[in-house]
């Protein structure tokens, strides 16, 4: 009974009790709807069900396989993660938006069809637009409007390529779509937008540093990874992915390293782990996609153990710029620890979760002949150590002592990052129990002498540099400062240019009137003086054309007469 | 702020307690070490038998060359962008 049910609606539907309960029961209960969900996962057969004809297709509301469990079981574990952090946290609209969030991201990975995908896709982009707004600050409120434009965007993309996919091939059926037809390419660049492909990104750096403490650790898990899926889904072995997903891999860390609010930093890290997972996508092989959603799974909780850590940070000293923090480690020595196994697990140390995902979509690289793109993955893994797993700890826990000496994070919050370093600690030591989740058998050892050895050389050298850098002064100090990206195009240039072609229409028209008035003056007193009331057309107008009319009429009768 | 606080004012705030990183010797000290374990690894290419995949990777100490390079490079063009990105902290504010 409890198997048929469908497994994202539990959240939607849970949630609606949430405003109604009070303090640590309604902590209790948001908590124990994802471990509900977890338990119900473990009970589902593979197979579909809530198949229903509607809008004239058949339409499959629940399709159980292994792809859509596993981002299933993470997307519930994130949920735990993220509810046990924000449990010190009293704010009903956030509370009950996060959970309709996770749960229409549940519930899209499990769609059998395109129209109940973006069912769940668009209410989830509604809970992500009202999750940010949570955070109550003008800033939130700006961003989260920007964001919700290019969601709707998306919305809209999806939904005309689903129609004209519908009419296509007659079937709604969510399975490979490819770019073979116009409407592949529309669903494609719906997908590329929440999943932050290049020039379609900023909403991420945008919105997500602007939410709440807790609401970012939510936000970091869902949107992006549900994009990754439906990629994974509809379009595994698209060649361009693999060049999308390798620029999206080395673009965003030079931000990174320049950026100063932390949060920020973060969350260009993961546009940048986002593009390893869709490059993996594009090669698709067996090798890559197993890595590319297996990356997905050890991302979402290293990632949201980051987002935690500095949500810690912020928590307690009320900022998360790199220019205002250092020396936190001697007061806030278990937020620095677990930090630094997020970070750890992010740079793909061995013994961290990273390592035994990651590595898998860089041998399918380098076996598949894909020269450059390796080449830019190594570049970009070396480039992720330096900003995720060095400049994130150094800059907020060590550095220049800052003078602030915080407490240490909440119990709550504390526990959480415990568990999400237990996870990553614990996929990184014994990854099978995840290689059996994978959609296809794992054939692939990462733990080899050379693997572990290369890793390592290219880490500690990339800390090298960063430390040379260091010490030589030559690394760029952390600066308050707003860095331009994409959104420069639509937050300033667009502005301008509407604000310029205004500005020249309203000059043209002043020329134009001022320049003409004149003879166009001379052209109406000439009219009314013909054609007024005292004109020579208006004398007598009736009395003179009948006459020139009878005139004329005469003229012809004689010119006939004597023309006989 | 960005003055370095002096021993004595770190300890006050400390309140009275030394941390081992508030020397700067022993700073140096975690610089050597890392110098010291990549020099380890980088010879480590010389007693073990690499599996790779791609030609270049088995030439002798790619990765860490590779490593060191990239991440030089990396933070280089990127301070040399923030000449161009770089604006107030109010920039869109205003």
């Amino acid at each position: 009974m409890t198997a048929e049910f469908p497994p994202g609606l539990l959240l939607i539907v849970g949630a609606v009790l949430v405003p109604f309960l009070k303090g640590n029961l309604r902590s209790v209960y948001t908590l124990a709807l994802p471990l509900l969900g977890i338990w119900q996962l473990t009970a589902l057969e593979p197979g579909t069900f809530g198949v229903l004809s509607a809008f004239g297709f058949e339409q499959t509301h629940v399709r159980v396989d292994k792809l859509s469990l596993l981002f299933g079981y993470v997307f519930y574990i994130a949920a735990t993660l993220g509810i046990l952090f924000a449990w010190h946290r009293d704010d009903r609209v956030e509370q009950t938006t996060a959970l309709v969030y996770v749960g229409a991201a549940i519930g899209a990975v499990f769609a059998g069809d395109l129209i109940t995908l973006f069912l769940y896709w668009e209410v989830a982009a509604i809970a992500a637009i009202f999750l940010i707004w949570a955070a109550r600050t003008e800033r939130s409120f700006r961003a989260g409007v920007r964001c919700l434009i290019i969601y709707m965007l998306s919305g809209i993309l999806l939904l005309t390529g689903v129609a004209m996919r519908a009419l296509e091939t007659g079937s709604v059926a969510f399975d490979h779509i490819g770019l073979d037809s116009p409407s592949g390419l529309l669903i494609l660049l719906a997908f590329g937008i929440k999943c932050a492909f290049p020039f379609l990104h900023n909403w991420l750096q945008d919105a997500y540093p602007e939410a709440s403490v807790t609401g970012t650790v939510f936000l970091s898990a869902f949107t992006t990874k549900l994009a990754v899926y439906a990629l994974a889904r509809g379009y595994a072995g698209t060649e361009v992915l693999i060049w999308i997903g390798v620029a999206m891999t080395a673009f965003p860390i030079f931000y990174a390293v320049i950026e100063n609010d932390l949060r920020r930093v973060l969350a260009y890290s993961l546009n940048n782990q986002l593009g390893f997972m869709v490059a993996g996508i594009g090669i698709g092989t067996t090798l890559a996609i197993n890595g590319a959603v297996s990356h997905a799974f050890a991302h979402i909780i290293y990632k949201a153990l980051l987002f935690m850590s500095m949500g810690a940070v912020l928590y307690r000293t009320g900022t998360v710029k790199g220019s205002e923090l250092g020396g936190l480690y001697k007061t806030m020595p278990w937020t620095t620890g677990f930090c630094i196994v997020g970070a750890a697990s992010i740079s793909a140390f061995p013994l961290f979760s990273g390592f035994v995902t990651k590595s898998m979509i860089l041998t399918a690289a380098a076996k598949e002949g894909y020269l450059v793109p390796f080449l830019i993955l190594l570049f970009a893994s070396a480039g992720v150590f330096h900003h995720s797993g060095i400049k994130i700890p150094f800059f907020a826990f060590f550095a220049h002592d800052s003078g602030k000496r915080p407490k240490e994070a909440p119990v709550n919050m504390l526990l959480a990052m415990g568990l999400a370093s237990f996870l990553c600690i614990a996929i990184g030591v014994y990854p099978q129990p995840l290689y059996a989740l994978l959609p296809f058998p794992v054939e692939y050892t990462p733990y080899t002498t050379t693997h572990v050895v290369t890793m390592l050389q290219l880490l500690l050298f990339s800390g090298l540099a960063f430390a040379t850098l260091q010490r030589s002064g030559l690394y760029p100090p952390e600066l308050r400062s707003t860095v331009l990206d994409f959104d420069f195009s639509y937050r300033r240039l667009a502005p301008w240019m509407a604000g310029w072609l205004m500005n020249v229409g309203e000059r043209a028209w002043m020329t134009m009137t001022s320049a003409s008035l004149p003879s166009l003056r001379g052209l109406a007193s000439l009219a009314i003086r013909q054609f007024g009331p005292h004109g020579r057309f208006a004398r007598n107008q009736s009395s003179s054309f009948s006459l020139s009319i009878s005139v004329a009429l005469l003229a012809v009768l004689l010119l006939m007469f004597f023309a006989r | 702020m960005t003055e370095p606080p002096s021993h004595d004012s770190v300890q006050e705030k400390n309140g009275g307690k030394r941390f081992w990183l508030d020397d700067m010797r022993n700073v140096y000290k975690v610089f050597w070490a890392l110098v010291v374990v990549c020099g380890a690894l980088f010879l480590a290419d010389a007693v073990y038998e690499k599996h790779v995949i791609l030609s270049f990777e088995s030439w002798f100490g790619f990765y860490g060359l590779f490593g060191f390079l990239v991440s030089f490079a990396l933070v280089l063009i990127a301070r040399e962008l923030r000449k161009i990105l770089m604006r107030d902290e109010d920039y869109y504010d205003r």
